[in-house]
């Protein structure tokens, strides 16, 4: 099953939290994507994933300059 | 360093001392974009921080004697929290609260329900309640405990202390 999150017009520290919070209710082997904003998201919303232990399978530019981030729990 | 070492959260505690309203945001974005890049946050309330913790958010007389009655009152619970700078008689945290919803920052009672989520700890200083008259019913339930600096000191052994 995959999950979708937009976290573009959201700022820190929601844009961290809300992940957190959305792939903690999902269940083991499910995917999130999350649509996110260059900079401050982009750098250490994947790395922070990461670190818990969840899988980056990719993360790319869409059309108007924000990014895809897909994660697997 | 052994494997279960170096797979073991880091720790931040947050001393919440002053309960103004800026100051008390402060603390909670850092509580909990700590918490969400898989952190441990404990948060510790002492003497004014823990007027944001009241379950009362008003006005509220509370208290074993006259002068606490009075404290508690003056100060209020969390819709009374001043800000630091420019309160302007407490127009500014209205103000202020009106600014970050336009710019789509998150407010401190979504902050701390985030905080709740979480699993952020909180800990009630045990001494300034006893001055303040406050007891643990009249706190939130969030507050796991009513402990002195000895339990906070040992909960935050590792951590990174942050006074606020």
């Amino acid at each position: 099953m995959k999950h979708f999150l937009d976290i573009t017009r959201e700022t820190c520290p929601m844009t961290f939290v809300k992940v957190k919070l959305r792939l903690a209710k999902m269940q083991a082997g499910e995917q999130l994507e999350v649509l996110l904003n260059k900079g401050e998201p982009l750098e250490n919303v994947p790395r922070s994933c990461e670190e818990q232990g969840y899988k980056v399978l990719s993360c790319e530019p869409t059309d108007n300059d924000q990014h895809m981030l897909l994660i697997e729990k | 360093m052994s494997k279960v070492a170096a797979v073991e959260k880091k720790k931040i505690s947050i001393v919440c001392f002053s309960g103004e309203f800026d100051k008390m945001l402060a603390a909670y974005t850092i509580a909990t974009g700590a918490a969400a890049t898989n952190r441990e946050v404990t948060m510790f309330f002492t003497f004014w921080g823990l007027n944001a913790l009241k379950k009362e958010r008003g006005r509220k007389s509370m208290g074993k004697d006259f002068l606490s009655r009075v404290f508690n009152w003056l100060m209020g619970g969390r819709n009374n929290l001043p800000l630091s700078r420019l309160n302007f008689g407490g127009a500014s945290p209205k103000l202020m609260g009106g600014m970050m919803r336009k710019n789509n920052v998150a407010q401190l009672d979504e902050l701390m329900q985030a905080a709740s989520e979480l699993g952020i700890r909180y800990f009630a200083c045990e001494m300034s309640m006893h001055i303040l008259g406050i007891s643990k019913d009249d706190l939130i339930d969030d507050v796991q405990s009513v402990v002195g600096v000895a339990t906070f000191l040992n909960e935050s052994e590792d951590a990174h202390i942050i006074f606020i």
